[in-house]
């Protein structure tokens, strides 16, 4: 598509924290991402919609170096992430959560946070025995509202305790950039609000990609928002212009209507059968 | 309400949990308890038990459980299911096998052996082994060498589960087919035998055998002790961690490879420093020792005990090669089977082992023996320090929070 042209003309290259620049990625033949230019400035905070199989996940998974891209540069700060493994990516200053949140069941919420916060030890630093809990953890455990559950075992907590506890563990490791996939995806509307307050709190602070397609979090929450759509950037804007731009519309619902995007009851976005 | 304050003070609440006796009867202080009758029964052992031929093989469990400790660390906590420790306990008893042996032949002279094989003049790798020193050294370091070098090849290339299980099985195979096929180096089938004494220790008097049981003691207390501070450590939840989700840890920043090499390094190292000791305590290291039944057979005693507890790994040791012992002594053809039967009923029944049993039956006792009425009912909640919140009443602290602002 030709709306796909590159963003990177709007804003100087040396703000930018985030660029990926004609990204592709090719899964047995299936083309996943075709040819895709991103930019994420400093201190954005940023949400990357698109209907199932638009390729949101797969750019995450591009840039914190899960797959190997076909073609295509990410850079990080300058630097080149495609090629690194997995650990030196975070270890610039990315970190991720998972759609389905994976947090350590055996560890306590305390220990998940802890680990998380420890990963610039040395090794033989590590054989050292937890005293206590850090600073840095208290404050995330705080943050996170999880304090009261520090000494519980994660595998009980509940579908978005365990959210916030891998929100948790992504700021205990103190990123430059946070990546987050679909942090509120099968929570109740207390727990949806509570996080988008959460996401405020460390937006200030830090640059944050969120993937959602939860219409109502994204109005609540949102400020500039990037359409992918098979595998392409379909546009990029404010809440308002993504909802009025009928191509938009037209890929969430198959057809132009206006209204029934806007009126969608459970407020997702996601593309009618 | 209306009493006079003075009564309130001499009728002072008495402390939370019961004064002195319920200081005392805290879980550690009965772990505690625990591990001080077992150092004592296990310093008396000697005194009960036959020093012909009862405490030997007992000094032979304690080296297999050296052995299992370390598949503990490796399996339990790492998640590395290693089938070829036959290797590692190989490596470290060759290593001291080699050295009495040369001490047995005497300077400049060759083991008996290698004369009967042809060979006259020493192998050029046997010539260090003439110090005592760099046997030791080579118990430690060869292990730990041939264990990183494993580990950063095959944990980088993501190899894990049945894949590396089999690898190492493998590797334990190759080794046995070396040792076997260099009659006139390693003696061969038979393996490195008829040793006289162990650094001065008589191997064939009580005195020697009671002197061997302390220090396989020690070494397997030391083992165990130090085992435990390293899963209690940060690098112990990590590996763990690992164990649970090595792809996630990546994304906290932790190259997998290297800690699951080092853990891999640390059990290696253990069930060197178990087939050291084991080649004075039974006079013999052979190939059939370290071959894959036998490496499989620490497993499955490991699996016994549970693996997800370093001590339920050396009670496991200790008591499937006792049962062994015991069972084939009796019905020679039997234990086969009946060691087959043990496992499926183990990996059926009792997925954490012996440990996990314990563990089911200390929560579910106390609940029993009330519901039998043989106990008092527990008291009422918060009558001494809250009861732990059961799991399915997990509070969202989110709620609890905003109501609590919304009361202010």
């Amino acid at each position: 598509m030709t709306s796909a042209a590159p963003i990177s003309s709007s804003a100087p290259a040396d703000e930018a924290l985030l660029a990926v620049r004609g990204l592709r990625v090719v899964f047995d033949g299936f083309v996943a991402i075709d040819g895709i230019d991103f930019q994420v400035n400093r201190g954005e905070l940023r949400f990357l919609i698109g209907p199932n199989g638009a390729g949101k996940t797969t750019l995450v998974d591009v840039i914190t170096g899960l797959t190997k891209p076909a073609a295509g540069s990410v850079t990080f700060a300058g630097t080149e992430l495609v090629g690194r493994r997995e650990h030196r990516i975070v270890r610039l200053g990315i970190g991720r959560t998972f759609q389905t949140a994976t947090v350590f069941e055996e560890l306590t919420v305390c220990e998940n946070i802890d680990l998380a916060a420890s990963f610039r030890l040395a090794v033989p630093a590590l054989f050292r025995r937890r005293k206590g809990i850090s600073d840095p953890v208290a404050r995330v455990l705080e943050t996170t509202q999880l304090t009261e559950l520090a000494d519980r075992k994660a595998g009980v907590l509940s579908h978005g305790q365990r959210q916030w506890l891998e929100i948790g563990m992504l700021l205990a490791q103190d990123p430059r950039l946070l990546l987050l996939d679909e942090p509120v995806a099968g929570m109740t509307k207390e727990e949806r609000e509570r996080t988008g307050e959460l996401l405020q709190q460390i937006a200030e602070e830090h640059t944050v990609v969120v993937i959602e397609h939860d219409m109502e979090f994204l109005r609540r929450f949102a400020r500039m928002v990037t359409v992918l759509h098979e595998g392409k950037v379909l546009m990029e804007g404010t809440v308002a212009e993504v909802q009025a731009d009928p191509r938009v519309q037209e890929v969430y619902l198959g057809r132009k209507s206006e209204e029934g995007m806007a009126e969608t009851p459970a407020g997702q976005l996601e593309a009618a059968p | 309400m209306s009493a006079p304050p003075v009564v309130d003070t001499t009728v002072a609440p008495p402390p939370p949990g019961g004064g002195w006796r319920g200081k005392l009867m805290t879980a550690r202080a009965g772990w505690l308890g625990a591990f001080l009758v077992v150092l004592v029964v296990a310093a008396l052992a000697p005194f009960f038990l036959g020093a012909s031929y009862q405490l030997p093989l007992f000094t032979k469990y304690l080296c297999y459980a050296i052995i299992g400790v370390g598949i503990g660390l490796a399996w339990g906590q790492g998640g590395m299911l290693t089938l070829g420790q036959g290797l590692f306990v190989g490596l470290g008893g060759y290593a001291m096998g080699m050295y009495l042996k040369l001490h047995d032949a005497g300077p400049g002279k060759v083991p008996d052996f290698m004369n009967w094989s042809g060979v006259e003049k020493l192998p050029a790798f046997w010539e260090p082994f003439r110090s005592p020193v760099v046997a030791l050294v080579a118990v430690i370091a060869a292990p730990i060498i041939v264990a990183t070098l494993l580990g950063l090849l095959v944990f980088r290339q993501r190899v894990r589960g049945a894949y590396f299980a089999i690898l190492t099985q493998a590797l334990a195979a190759a080794f046995v087919i070396l040792l076997v096929g260099q009659q006139g180096y390693t003696g061969g089938t038979n393996g490195l035998t008829n040793f006289s004494s162990f650094f001065g220790i008589d191997t064939y008097a009580d005195n020697g055998r009671r002197e061997l049981y302390y220090i396989t003691a020690a070494v397997l207390l030391v083992i165990f002790l130090l085992l435990r501070l390293v899963v209690l450590s940060r690098f112990g939840r990590l590996l763990l961690a690992i164990r649970d989700g090595e792809d996630r840890v990546r994304f906290l920043g932790y190259d997998p490879t290297i800690i699951k090499t080092i853990a891999f390094a640390i059990s290696a190292v253990t069930a060197a420093v178990g087939g050291a000791l084991i080649v004075p305590v039974v006079g013999i290291i052979n190939p059939g020792m370290l071959d894959i039944v036998p490496s499989i057979e620490l497993v499955i005693a490991v699996a016994v005990g549970g693996r997800y507890s370093l001590i339920g790994a050396i009670v496991g040791a200790i008591v499937v090669n006792w049962a062994k012992s015991t069972f084939s002594d009796n019905y020679p053809s039997a234990w086969t089977y009946f060691q087959g039967a043990l496992f499926i009923g183990v990996i059926a029944f009792l997925p954490r082992g012996l440990s996990g049993l314990f563990w089911s039956v200390r929560d579910n006792v106390p609940w029993l023996a009330r519901r039998l009425g043989v106990w008092p009912p527990r008291r009422a909640p918060g009558a001494d320090g809250a009861p732990p919140p059961e799991a399915g009443a997990v509070l969202i602290p989110g709620q609890g929070a905003a109501e609590a602002k919304e009361a202010v």
